[in-house]
């Protein structure tokens, strides 16, 4: 049989011969770099949406398998707190879910992060060993919040001695202050902080910084500010000063009541503000004695800042939230406060956007006490402004977005205090990578080398049609979280309100996960273009076509691309015809079928783990050299 | 085979036909074939097919003799009529369902052993008789469910997976339906959708008997070197022809080809059949012409592709046999059956 190559054809099938490589500059799409670690990671939605980057669907296989401790010990590598975590993290890792694009719903990651902390043993034989013999460093750190104790977590097993100043009489920062222990009980708060604490951290509580200068002059080889935001904002309109005794501010308040001097409030509230302050302020007033509790916004509700579980818990518990209504003054009656005036606003929105503003009315709302929780600041009176520390226009510190490092060298800022406020695990991270610099700058490197993150594949295949993972889709519905009763919730201002999840529902629920980080990797000098996976795939996420532009290559997909944020992969050119593989990542539900089916396995599930450096893996001079 | 059968995911953005259906609504079980069978592409693309057609899966019957390529029309539209018949013999049955049932949409899947050995003789009349069916032969030059044999298609000198050429002259299917008076011949490729989908919209629009040969490699008996049907050896010889697309009726026609002639093919019912052509030369509507074309490419070694005969203005099964163009399902008892007064009153005009 001769061997002929016959490429004058309609139907695209040109060899790659005939192809011979981009007809013109820019023209053609470039096969996608999988060694950059990023492509592979991006494709596990949650992992890449966390701060931390905590490796989710392994702990979700973990818990899945009974293995409560390791999927524990998973989290803590990243997250530290996974207690406090699985019950109160911001969780940004859920609305990125990839669940969410099928079913509507995320899986409830951040529920099986406490049903891991719930159920483990006791982890302390698994904590990193400290040595005996220091290495001579020592560090200042501000605050003793979650930043603080991630640095100290980070640095005291590499023999630093850690020494943290706390304004207040107990450590955990706005984690025992303000998130109330009806979410967080101090029992988790206590263990998890425990666990730093214990390494050998020398806390100091009840001891403010009052000067940074004088802290400087004590000599430590490094200072980090881990001092939070700490300052609510205020509501300068008529009234203010004449009804101060019954307005609090919000973060004050929460802290008054959590330290037990605050123990009761008048029947009727209003909250101003709907963040998540705000919804700690509401939930709170009514285990304080409040029943008539009105939470006031400015806009509609699509413009709200707090997240929507935070607002389901508040209207599970009959807390009313008022949309369009702006505060005008404080109500005072022979020097009482007994209401307030809002005025009663509409919006014109366009896209998702305010176009226009109108004022439409007043209104008069009746109150005992009115709560402000329309945000917070930093406020660093105790740094003195000559002494290197550049502030911004803002009086914000002026801090490196990697490095943490502030103007002066040898002082870090992380969390709250960095660059305004955020939340739990965002702190965690600033924590992490300000351990990095310190550990840096301390043994004489530069700061900013940072080693890179990796990516490591690993195949799954167990046999011909067998994974090491539960590939099959489970169509079951996100499971729900039982609540105390409203009956019994109030009665104690410390009930935690989330009771976990059963072992059923746990069952259920970490079937939901969709192994994203289990891969398909493609060869494509394997690939016979048989079209098996193609053919296969429930979701219609792979292509074989001719390469072109962006836009052609896009309009040729077997399902129209949706999700623009979503990675494209595309393959180099095909052995038999020079055409590419190209697949859209946005619903693969990793079922691995297309690896099952093709013939020569072109592809492969392969597990990529990220490979995330903390400081105990940049190396430095031996420690016992120097110092002591 | 797989261990996990392929889940039904919706997702948001899923596209839907104007039944409001998604493709996987027009799927059937899951595969038991080969890894990379041709069978299983050319099974995804009748899915899309007639998802693209917005025909109702219960409008449909699927029929097919005995093989691999036979077993397909399990793994496609779940919801329609079937009839997994015997060896070579789908045919007879397709013409009886189309007698009994002229409503349906009847699509016969068959192979290359299936049609051109045992059933060559039920193809052949098939085909004569213009019977309203889409024929698709899915073709391996094997008899690949009984492990590999050389089937009728296989071409001399082609070689069997342990290396023994093939002595016997090939029967090429497009060739014999032209020459037999077929109203509709033509061949694709399973690897090579882009073509082979509009081409099957096309057959099952077609009034008569649509036939196409489909080269469908045989990934465990037929795609080694030396093979003549594998997926490498095809694509290094393909030669695409005509183009055919399937234009509905009361379709705006847009002439949106930038280049290359097409010609029209209008059918009964408004619908037209839009052929491309990239041989410039080819005459689709040229009986003489199109087996000298195939002669003449068959003697170079390449395999033809396209709409390469048509003409659908033959008279077809139902218009020849004046079959009952309500369903017999339909009709009452007594006028299926009159009794026998009424065979006796027939006779008696008879005699
Ligand atoms: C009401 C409320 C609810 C919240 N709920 C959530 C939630 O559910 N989930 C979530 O992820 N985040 C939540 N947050 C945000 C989260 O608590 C913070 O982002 C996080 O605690 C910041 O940690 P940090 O370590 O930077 O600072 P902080 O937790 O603020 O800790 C700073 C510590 O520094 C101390 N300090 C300040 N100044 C000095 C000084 N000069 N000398 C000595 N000590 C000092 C403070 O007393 C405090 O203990 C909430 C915040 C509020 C206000
Ligand atoms: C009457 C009869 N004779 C022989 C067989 C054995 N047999 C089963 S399948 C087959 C050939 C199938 O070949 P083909 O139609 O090309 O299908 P493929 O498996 O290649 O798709 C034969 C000869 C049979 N099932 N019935
Ligand atoms: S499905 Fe699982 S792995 Fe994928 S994004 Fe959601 S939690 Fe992460
Ligand atoms: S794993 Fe493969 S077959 Fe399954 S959804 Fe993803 S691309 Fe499709
Ligand atoms: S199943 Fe394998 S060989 Fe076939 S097209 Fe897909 S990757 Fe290529
Ligand atoms: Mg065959």
């Amino acid at each position: 049989m001769t061997q002929r190559f016959h490429h004058a054809n309609a139907c695209g099938m040109l060899g790659k011969t005939a192809l011979g490589g981009p007809t013109a500059e820019g023209a053609t799409m470039k096969p996608t770099d999988t060694r950059n670690p990023d492509y592979f990671h991006k494709v596990v939605d949650c992992q890449w949406a966390c701060p931390a980057h905590t490796d989710v669907p392994e702990y979700i296989r973990l818990i899945a398998q009974g293995r409560f401790t390791d999927a524990y010990m998973v989290n803590r590598e990243s997250n530290v707190f996974p207690g406090i975590l699985g019950r109160v993290c911001d969780r940004p890792c859920e609305p990125a879910c990839r669940r969410g694009r099928i079913d509507d719903k995320p899986v409830a990651i951040c529920r099986l992060k406490r049903v891991a902390a719930d159920h483990k043993e006791d982890i302390r034989a698994r904590l990193p060993d400290v040595p005996k013999r220091k290495n001579g460093r020592k560090i200042a750190l501000i605050g003793a919040g979650c930043a603080s104790l991630t640095v100290c977590n980070d640095l005291v097993p590499l023999g630093y001695e850690c020494t943290v100043f706390e304004k207040l009489d107990k450590p955990g920062g706005l984690m025992r202050s303000n998130i109330p222990a009806f979410r967080l009980p101090a029992r988790v708060l206590d263990e998890e902080m425990d666990y730093i604490l214990d390494m050998g951290v020398d806390l100091r509580l009840n001891s403010p910084v009052e000067s940074m200068q004088s802290l400087l002059d004590e000599g430590f080889d490094a200072v980090f500010v881990g001092s939070g935001a700490p300052k609510g904002k205020e509501l300068d309109i008529p009234g203010r000063q004449e009804a101060d005794a019954n307005i609090h501010i919000g973060i004050e308040w929460l802290e008054a009541v959590a330290f037990g001097h605050t123990e009761a409030i008048g029947r009727k509230v209003l909250i101003i503000g709907v963040g998540n302050t705000a919804m700690d302020c509401c939930r709170t007033s009514l285990r304080l004695g409040a029943d008539d509790v009105r939470v006031m916004a400015r806009k509609p509700r699509d413009f709200f800042k707090a997240s929507d579980w935070e607002l389901e818990d508040a209207e599970e518990e009959q807390v009313e939230i008022v949309i369009n209504r702006s505060p005008k003054k404080f109500v005072v009656e022979e020097g009482k406060l007994t209401g307030m005036v809002f005025e009663v606003m509409e919006y014109a929105i366009e896209n998702g956007r305010i176009t226009d503003t109108r004022v439409t009315g007043e209104e008069f709302l009746a109150a005992d006490d009115v709560i402000l929780a329309i945000g917070q600041e930093t406020a660093f009176p105790w740094i003195e402004r000559d002494i290197g520390i550049e502030f911004n226009q803002w009086d914000e510190p002026v801090c490196d977005r990697t490095t943490h490092q502030s103007t002066r060298p040898g002082v870090f800022f992380g969390g709250d205090a960095a660059f305004g406020p955020e939340n739990i695990i965002w702190a965690v991270e600033h924590g992490h990578q300000a351990a990095i610099s310190i550990h840096n700058y301390c043994n004489g490197k530069q700061v900013e080398d940072r080693l890179p993150q990796t990516m490591n594949l690993g195949s799954r295949k167990m046999g011909i049609h067998e994974w090491s993972y539960s590939n099959y889709f489970e169509p079951i519905a996100r499971r729900k979280m039982e609540h105390v009763p409203l009956t019994e919730r109030f009665r104690e201002l410390d009930t935690e309100v989330e009771l976990g999840f059963t072992a059923e529902q746990t069952a259920c629920e970490v079937e939901r996960c969709l192994n994203c980080d289990i891969q398909t990797v493609f060869t494509d000098s394997l690939c016979i273009e048989c079209d098996a996976c193609i053919d296969i795939c429930p979701t219609q996420c792979l292509t074989i076509t001719e390469n072109g532009r962006e836009e052609d290559v896009g309009a040729r997909l077997t399902a129209a691309p949706k999700n623009p944020d979503q990675p494209m992969y595309i393959s180099d050119q095909l052995e038999q015809t020079g055409r590419i593989m190209v697949k859209d990542e946005n619903v693969c539900v990793h079922c691995g079928l297309c690896a099952e089916r093709c013939p020569t396995a072109a592809w492969d599930m392969q597990k990529s783990i990220l490979g995330i450096p903390y400081a105990k893996d940049h190396d430095v001079m031996p420690i016992a050299k120097v110092g002591s | 085979m797989s261990y996990i059968a392929k889940p039904k995911v919706s997702w948001a953005g899923q596209e839907r036909n104007s039944l409001g259906l998604t493709l996987a609504d027009y799927e059937g079980g899951l595969s038991t074939l080969c890894a990379g069978c041709g069978h299983d592409s050319i099974t995804a693309a009748l899915v899309r097919g007639f998802w693209e057609l917005g025909l109702e899966p219960e409008q449909v019957i699927k029929l097919s003799g005995i093989g691999c390529s036979s077993k397909t029309p399990a793994y496609f539209l779940s919801g329609a009529h079937g009839f997994n018949s015997v060896h070579g013999r789908m045919p007879s049955v397709a013409t009886g369902a189309q007698a009994a049932r002229r409503d349906l949409i009847a699509v016969g899947i068959s192979g290359d052993g299936d049609s051109l050995s045992i059933g060559f003789g039920q193809f052949a009349h098939a085909v004569r008789r213009n019977l309203n069916v889409l024929y698709i032969i899915e073709n391996n030059g094997v008899y690949g469910l009984t492990k590999g044999q050389f089937s009728a298609s296989a071409d001399p000198g082609s070689k069997a997976k342990k290396g023994a050429a093939n002595r016997n002259q090939a029967i090429d299917p497009v060739a014999t339906a032209i020459t037999l008076g077929g109203s509709f011949a033509a061949r694709s490729f399973s690897g090579d959708k882009k073509q082979l989908v509009p081409l099957i919209k096309a057959g099952l629009m077609h009034p008569g008997c649509a036939v196409i040969d489909v080269v469908s490699p045989c990934v465990t008996f037929n795609d080694h070197e030396g093979s003549t049907k594998s997926y490498a050896w095809t694509r290094q010889h393909l030669h695409a022809t005509v183009e055919a697309d399937y234009v509905p009726p009361s379709t705006e026609i847009q002439v949106d080809y930038d280049d290359g002639a097409h010609t029209d093919v209008n059918l009964h019912d408004g619908s037209v059949l839009r052929l491309k052509k990239t041989d410039p030369d080819y005459d689709p509507s040229n009986r003489a012409g199109a087996l000298d074309f195939l002669e003449a490419h068959r003697a170079r070694a390449e395999v033809v592709t396209g709409l390469l005969y048509i003409d659908p203005d033959l008279p077809t099964f139902h218009d020849i046999a004046g079959t009952s163009k309500q369903p017999l399902t339909q009709h009452e008892f007594e006028d299926l059956s009159p009794g026998a007064d009424a065979l006796a009153e027939l006779q008696k005009g008879l005699r």
